[in-house]
């Protein structure tokens, strides 16, 4: 009787995180991509003093505004709404922006990293922008091991969500210091956004951000989806649980009465 | 109970002079400043490697602060007591407050001697002591509640602290080091991003201690 009950709950929830809308999405994401990959490549010419690795910052500038502008965004509106309205929604949504922030975020030291090598001679530089989104990937890493603590899930998810603001907060700070910290250490850094773009490869650094905001809109409704899967599945079974007890429990009382009588 | 079990003073103090004394194996002590014969890279680098001894021994420090209280759910009975949740997070980091005085006092002592710094304005080296470490133990108080109660907490506060007070360490080791070598104007612009860090974490913890109680 029980596994019955139970298999109806689990085939009420879809076997994939796909949809009609997040599968045209996905389409649109690869011909984007492809697009990118050939105005990037082949398209945009080399600029004068980076040569081919300006190429880089068709990504590498795109996904940093994806995960510092919206990813960490949506992780701070997550956590407020989850405190204000007690939703799970908001507290997955929260948390499954903050892994594509931190995946987005990695990508971009990365490729800063790749272009640090031919342009700067090292891979490392203590140059600001550089030094503080190492910070912030530390500091969200840190967010993700609260999520993943095991505890009680509701006290977790409440812990999560404070921390999820203050490390917004966290993020704006460390920025601001260690900008600060550099410019009085050393007159001017090499400033990406100063290098001089013509018409193509403006449009082409505009495509790339197009391009990574559809990218993780479309894996944070994936992320967002088996997070949601994996809760129901918890109350599934939490449900499975209590009700084999329950017909232990009648079971027992069934046979206790047969031996009484 | 913290005076009886003497947890900081036979344990957190000597670590801390520890570290200052392995600093100088890491940096060799006779390693001198290009350009300046009677000045040593240790006694350059003084100011960040004190700031430095000062937050790995905090991390003990605070992790302790939280550990006595767990044992017999003592936090659940100072809020049976009727009190305040900011009224624990402010005497919690004040304790602490208290404790890294007494911290950084040692260490700093043991700074001078081993590095051999001078000190050309004590005013701002205090004031910056001070804001500092308010801000240290404020966050530090905030983060510890934060992982109260759970298994992982010694590796978790660490991890989830020391990037949030990276900016402290960059403020108070450039404002120090203005204090030590001078000119003193250099160090007191530091000051207000260690004041304005302070403020923001005693406000963030008086509001956040409330729903991290609660619940444990």
């Amino acid at each position: 009787m029980t596994t019955t009950g139970v298999d109806t709950n689990v085939s009420t929830v879809p076997a994939h995180t796909g949809s009609r809308g997040s599968r045209a999405l996905g389409a649109i994401c690869l011909v984007l991509i492809a697009a990118l990959l050939i105005f990037a490549l082949w398209v945009t010419p080399p600029e004068v003093s980076q040569r081919d690795a300006v190429r880089l910052f068709y990504i590498h500038v795109p996904s940093a505004i994806v995960s510092f502008y919206i990813a960490f965004t949506i992780t701070l509106i997550g956590s407020i709404l989850y405190l204000a309205k007690q939703s799970v929604f908001w507290d997955l949504m929260a948390g499954a922006s903050a892994e594509i922030g931190v995946v987005f975020l990695g990508f971009t030291l990365v490729t800063g990293m790749l272009w640090g090598r031919p342009t700067w001679g090292t891979y490392w530089q203590w140059d600001p922008r550089l030094t503080s989104t190492a910070v912030s990937f530390v500091l969200y890493l840190g967010y993700l091991a609260v999520r993943r603590l095991d505890m009680d899930p509701a006290l977790r998810s409440r812990r999560a969500a404070i921390l999820g603001i203050v490390s917004f907060a966290n993020l704006i700070i460390v920025r601001y210091s260690v900008s600060w910290w550099r410019s009085l250490h050393q007159g001017t850094t090499l400033d990406p956004v100063d290098t001089q773009m013509d018409g193509v490869m403006l449009f082409t650094f505009f495509l790339g951000t197009i391009t990574m905001i559809l990218v993780f809109f479309w894996l944070l409704i994936h992320r967002f989806r088996v997070a949601w899967l994996e809760h129901q599945l918890a109350e599934v079974g939490l449900e499975a649980a209590i009700q084999e007890r329950r017909s232990e429990g009648n079971a027992s009382d069934a046979s206790s009465d047969g031996k009484t009588r | 109970m913290e005076w009886v079990s003497r947890v900081l003073t036979t344990q957190v103090l000597p670590f801390g002079l520890l570290v200052l004394i392995l600093f100088g194996f890491g940096i060799s002590p006779d390693l001198q400043v290009r350009g300046s014969e009677d000045r040593s890279v240790l006694e350059q680098v003084a100011p960040g490697l004190f700031w430095l001894a000062v937050l790995f021994s905090a991390l003990l420090a605070i992790g302790r602060s939280f550990a006595i209280e767990a044992v017999d759910g003592n936090l659940d009975a100072l809020r049976l007591a009727g009190l305040e949740p900011a009224g624990i997070f402010l005497g919690k980091g004040a304790a602490t407050l208290v404790e890294l005085f007494v911290l950084e006092l040692i260490v700093g002592v043991g700074a001078f001697l081993f590095y051999g710094s001078p000190l050309a304005n004590p005013l701002l080296l205090i004031t910056t002591v001070v804001l500092a470490t308010v801000g240290i133990a404020a966050a530090g108080t905030l983060y510890a509640a934060l992982a109260a109660g759970l298994r992982v907490r010694d590796t978790l506060v660490p991890l989830l602290l020391l990037p949030v007070l990276a900016p402290v360490l960059l403020a108070a080791t450039l404002a120090t080091e203005a204090a030590l070598f001078g000119p003193a104007s250099d160090g007191w612009p530091w000051l207000y991003a260690l004041g304005a860090f302070a403020i923001l974490y005693v406000g963030a913890g008086i509001l956040a201690f409330g729903s991290l109680l609660e619940e444990s």
